[in-house]
This record gives C-alpha cells, sequence and structure tokens, in this order.
C-alpha cells in the first residue's frame, strides 16, 4: 500500500519536471536579461493544470467552475465547488492560489479579457466570502486566448467559459 | 483649362461610381433602421479602370531589373485596391524605349482599351543610386496627369513603387493612397488550446515580413503610434498581462507602466504622445489615458461594467469606446476627458471594438448577433449602420489612413487569417501571410 503510493508519488514528480521544463527555461531568461531571447516558448498554458506544472489542488477537488454566456455568475454547481475548494485552501494556508478567468471564443478579444477576469474575480470573491484569506488568492484572465477545448460547438464553448483555480 | 477637363473625364467615371454605390447604399441603411439584417454587398457594382502599365526600363542590367520590379509592384497594388485593371502587356503597342524616346502615342493606348497609360525609367545614378521617373497619361484626353521623380537606394525601390502607385491612385480616384504603408499583427501558430502567437510587422502588401517577438510570450492587439516608429501592445510576460511598447528602430520593448491590475486594450492618442488603455481593478475594467512624456495617467470611466476598447476621433476630442453598463455590449462616445457617456449602437445584437476612421467620418466595429460576426461602420452619432462583411468567426477592423479600406481577421480553415476590403463591401481580400494571423493595424502613410 504504502510502496505503490510512493510509485506514484515519484511519477507525479516527474510528470511536474517535464511539464516545468520549458516555463521555467524562458523564466530564467526573461529574468536574467530582460529583452535576452529565448527559443524555449513559454507556452505551458496546460488546460489540465491551468498553468505550469502540476495543479495540487485538482488532485482533491474539481479545480473549475463554469459560467453561461457573457456571464460571470456562480451557478449552484460552481458554488459547490468553491465551497470545497475553500475548505481545501483554509487547511493550507501556506499556499497561494491564481483563479483563472476564461471565455469561450464568441465574443471579441479585448471585451473577452473583461469578462475572464470578471469570472475570475466572481470566484475568488467567493472564495473569500468563505473564508479563505484575500492575500492568499490573485486572479488573471485569458480571455478566450486559452481554451480548455478546440472546437465551436455548444459542447466546447461550455467547457471553456470556466475559472480554474491554480495551486503550484 | 485643359488640365481641369481632363481631370473631370477621370472623375465622371468616379463619380458614377460613388453615385451608384451610395444609392445602393440607401435602401440598407433604412432597412437597417427596421433592424433587419442585411449584409452590403456591392460587388461587381465598379467596374476597374483598364490600366496599361508598362515596364519602367533601364539603361543596364542591374536598372532594368529595378525597373521590372518597380513596374509589377505598381501594377499589383493598384491591382489589388479593385479599382484598377491591367490590360494583358501582350496588346501593348508601343514599346516602352519608344515612349521614352519620343513619347507616348495615346491613340494607339486608347485603341487597345487602356483609360491610364504609366510609363517609367531608371536610371543609375552615384553611389548605388537610382533615378526613377515616371509619368501617368490620361488616353481619352490626352494629357499628362502626374510626373514624378525620385532617386533612391537599389534596396528601397518597393518604396519607390508604392509611392508610385499612391500617386498614381490620388491622381486618379482624388484620394490619399494607402499603399506605403506597413501592417502590425498577430501571427498564430500551434494548436488552438496552446497557441503561439507573435508579434509581426510587414508591408501592406505582405513583402518585407518580419518576427518582432520570438513566440515566448502571449501578446495581442497591437497599435500603431501615427505619429513615430512604435507600437503598442499587449503583452503576458511573467504572467503580468500588461500594456508594452515596442520601439521599431531600436526593437526594444518595454511596460507601458506598472499598474495594480491588467492593463489591456491600448491604443495611442492621434498624436502619439498619449496611450487610451484599459485597466481591471476588482474584476471591473475602467478606461485611462497616459501621457508617455509625463506618465501622468487620468481616469475616463468610472462605472461598474465593462469599460473598453477606447479609440479616439482623429481630432482627439471624443473616444469612442465600448462598455456593458446598458446589460449588454455596446458603442458609447464620450469626451476625451472622460464623463458622460453617449451610446451609438442601437441595433439588435452586441457592438465591440470600435475604431474612428482616419477621416472622422466614421466608427468601424465587431458586431455579434444570432451566432454571427460582422464587421460594419456607422457615423459617430450612431446614424447609417452599415454592415460590409459576415462570417463565423469575423472580428478586429483597423483602417487603412484614407478612411476607404478596412482590415480584420476572419476564421479560414481551423485558424485566422486577415483580409482586406473596401468601404463599400466589395473586393475583399485574403491578405498573405506566412502562418494564420490576427489583430491587424493598419500604420499611417509612412514618412
Amino acid at each position: 500500500m504504502r510502496k505503490s503510493w510512493l510509485v506514484l508519488l515519484a511519477a507525479v514528480f516527474l510528470v511536474t519536471a517535464c511539464e516545468s521544463t520549458p516555463d521555467s527555461t524562458a523564466d530564467a531568461s526573461a529574468n536574467a536579461g530582460g529583452g535576452t531571447t529565448t527559443t524555449a516558448p513559454n507556452f505551458s498554458f496546460d488546460p489540465n493544470a491551468g498553468g505550469a506544472g502540476i495543479n495540487q489542488l485538482s488532485q482533491d477537488v474539481a479545480d473549475r467552475v463554469f459560467f453561461g454566456y457573457d456571464s460571470s455568475e456562480l451557478t449552484a454547481e460552481g458554488r459547490t465547488a468553491l465551497e470545497r475548494q475553500a475548505e481545501w485552501l483554509k487547511t493550507r494556508p501556506n499556499l497561494n492560489a491564481t483563479i483563472e478567468g476564461h471565455c469561450d471564443e464568441r465574443g471579441t478579444r479585448e471585451y473577452n479579457l473583461a469578462l475572464g477576469e470578471r469570472r475570475a474575480a466572481a470566484a475568488k470573491n467567493y472564495l473569500v466570502s468563505l473564508g479563505v484569506p484575500a492575500a492568499q488568492l490573485s486572479t488573471i484572465s485569458y480571455g478566450k486566448e486559452r481554451p480548455a477545448v478546440e472546437g465551436s460547438d455548444e459542447a466546447a464553448w461550455a467547457q471553456n467559459r470556466r475559472a480554474v483555480t491554480v495551486v503550484q | 483649362m485643359r488640365g481641369t477637363r481632363h481631370m473631370k473625364n477621370w472623375m465622371k467615371k468616379f463619380l458614377l461610381i460613388a453615385i451608384v454605390l451610395a444609392s445602393s447604399l440607401s435602401p440598407l441603411a433604412s432597412r437597417e433602421a427596421k433592424a433587419e439584417l442585411k449584409v452590403d454587398i456591392t460587388r461587381g457594382v465598379t467596374e476597374p479602370i483598364p490600366m496599361a502599365i508598362t515596364t519602367f526600363i533601364g539603361s543596364d542590367g542591374g536598372s532594368n531589373n529595378v525597373g521590372q520590379q518597380i513596374s509589377s509592384v505598381v501594377t499589383a497594388d493598384l491591382e489589388r485596391s479593385g479599382l484598377f485593371r491591367q490590360l494583358n502587356p501582350a496588346s501593348f503597342i508601343q514599346p516602352p524605349q519608344d515612349i521614352a524616346a519620343s513619347g507616348p502615342k495615346l491613340p494607339d493606348w486608347k485603341t487597345i482599351g487602356a483609360q491610364g497609360l504609366v510609363a517609367g525609367t531608371v536610371t543609375p545614378v552615384d553611389g548605388g543610386r537610382y533615378r526613377v521617373e515616371f509619368r501617368l497619361w490620361d488616353t481619352l484626353v490626352g494629357n499628362q496627369m502626374a510626373g514624378l521623380a525620385f532617386t533612391t537606394t537599389g534596396d528601397n525601390w518597393r518604396r519607390i513603387a508604392h509611392k508610385i502607385a499612391d500617386v498614381i491612385y490620388n491622381r486618379i480616384t482624388g484620394e490619399t493612397g494607402y499603399f506605403d504603408t506597413r501592417i502590425v499583427y498577430i501571427s498564430e501558430s500551434g494548436p488552438v488550446t496552446k497557441r503561439v502567437k507573435r508579434l509581426a510587422i510587414m508591408d501592406q502588401d505582405g513583402a518585407n515580413h518580419k518576427f518582432l517577438t520570438d513566440g515566448s510570450d502571449l501578446v495581442l492587439t497591437p497599435r500603431f503610434n501615427p505619429a513615430a516608429q512604435e507600437i503598442t501592445f499587449m503583452s503576458f510576460r511573467n504572467k503580468r498581462p500588461r500594456v508594452y511598447l515596442y520601439n521599431l528602430e531600436t526593437g526594444q520593448q518595454r511596460m507601458m507602466g506598472e499598474f495594480p491590475g491588467m492593463t489591456f486594450a491600448p491604443r495611442f492618442t492621434p498624436d502619439g504622445r498619449s496611450v487610451i488603455f484599459s485597466l481591471i481593478r476588482g474584476g471591473n475594467s475602467d478606461i485611462f489615458v497616459m501621457d508617455l512624456a509625463s506618465r501622468k495617467v487620468v481616469q475616463l470611466t468610472n462605472h461598474p461594467s465593462i469599460n473598453t476598447g477606447g479609440s479616439h476621433s482623429p481630432d482627439g476630442r471624443q473616444i469612442a469606446f465600448e462598455s456593458d453598463r446598458s446589460g449588454k455590449q455596446q458603442i458609447y462616445v464620450m469626451s476625451s476627458g472622460g464623463g458622460e457617456a453617449k451610446r451609438i449602437s442601437f441595433g439588435d445584437g452586441r457592438y465591440g471594438t470600435p475604431v474612428w476612421s482616419p477621416r472622422g467620418d466614421l466608427i468601424a466595429f465587431t458586431k455579434m448577433l444570432g451566432g454571427q460576426f460582422y464587421i460594419g461602420v456607422m457615423r459617430p452619432d450612431g446614424s447609417g449602420e452599415r454592415l460590409i462583411s459576415q462570417a463565423y468567426h469575423i472580428e478586429g477592423p483597423t483602417w487603412a489612413p484614407n478612411g476607404r479600406v478596412l482590415m480584420y481577421f476572419k476564421k479560414t480553415g481551423a485558424g485566422y487569417k486577415m483580409y482586406s476590403i473596401d468601404l463599400t463591401g466589395f473586393n475583399e481580400r485574403q491578405v498573405a501571410t506566412p502562418l494564420d494571423a490576427s489583430d491587424p493595424a493598419w500604420s499611417p502613410l509612412l514618412p
């Protein structure tokens, strides 16, 4: 039992190492030189993890909530997911979370950046109302730039209108 | 006297075109008032003017080569505008050497159907430079309409060609040309969920293409400074989405300023001294303007709603922007100092990405209705809404500096490509780019 758990842990570490490599390379060069160029692309926005590496929170609870078209209102399902996230976050006060707001493709680029931020803020505000310290949470909007799934149908759009809580 | 008369002859056709277009547009305007959607398709209304653009001749191999290239770029520019048609050179009776030596036999050119005749010479001068001379004749009246000479280095022949095309376009249409311009845009590649976006720049005809960023950072919405060799855009560098400035002369990029939240939707003011942009705080976006020299920032909207997409009128006095303060994304106009905003879009659907025409007479926008996207224009008071292109998905208009041509991006296959279209809705053409392309911004005429 314990042994298989260790194997799983090792596997997770391996995956983490692989996935974070391109990002850390780009970050290092950005920090070092500002204007220096890097060939390692910094686009490792894994739809399952939100950012680079493994999203620790998503291992235990649902990491995302979904929204209606052009809406930033939390659904009942979304609130339930956020309540679980809040419990998880409150037991780990040393971990910071970023809430990423996303949109489907059916809006103009700049409006969607604003809408994505509004969705992230809606999720954040609910987590704060449940007792998660605001200082533990930050938000970022990707607008329609990082869809979770490809496609131009209702099913794809529904999955892409989301706020994802990422803990690394 | 004769000059005026022959100009009138040239203009007659254009006036006719203008009248045909105007009369074909007005029923659409009235239909629009009843909120009925009709895309304005006036394709084929204009008959392109038949031109004979002869090969510019040189005095040696190098100058002959430059001459040939200039002729082909001039021809391509004019044909792309949809207003001109190059006649088959096989029908040209008089050789260009003969035109240079003894002038054009205009009746001969008229006989083959050419209304305009263009001829030129390229002469090597000191230091690897060339003197390029060209003339434009009206074959119907039998007069020279334009004659100009440029001296340039051998590697600058493309810009000379664009300037010649601009002069021809201007003399015949009465409008300022737009060929000596560039496009900055976002080059796209990779899977949709992990799209790589790079800032790229090229001449308006696709030549001299260059990537300005390497794709390591997500970049969006570049726009030219109307007064300097500078671009403003948005970058997600270090996962901090902010407005950036890119100096085209030095290749340097820098964050426009540190703000307590995402800054986005940047656009230069008409004098190029300030940038209007949006700032998000606590999920709410408002519009600000920053003076780049003094770094002074002024807040222009203060409303609990989405406020973004600011675009100044060319006289700098007003700002068009988009807001969902009414419950849905709509276009508003306010004074450049901020304050009270007047809603100008009242048709069905959502309206975004307002961009004021460089002529000041129209605002271009993206409209969303019934699962479709439209590019359209309306007057700054909201009247005269006209939709000029429709698709799923089409977005993000930018104006050529003469306010007669628009460019935007449209879903084409799996990705997006850029297209140009005449203000009247005809002559839609894909703009050739090496990869997928979005967020075009047209430069002013180059200095």
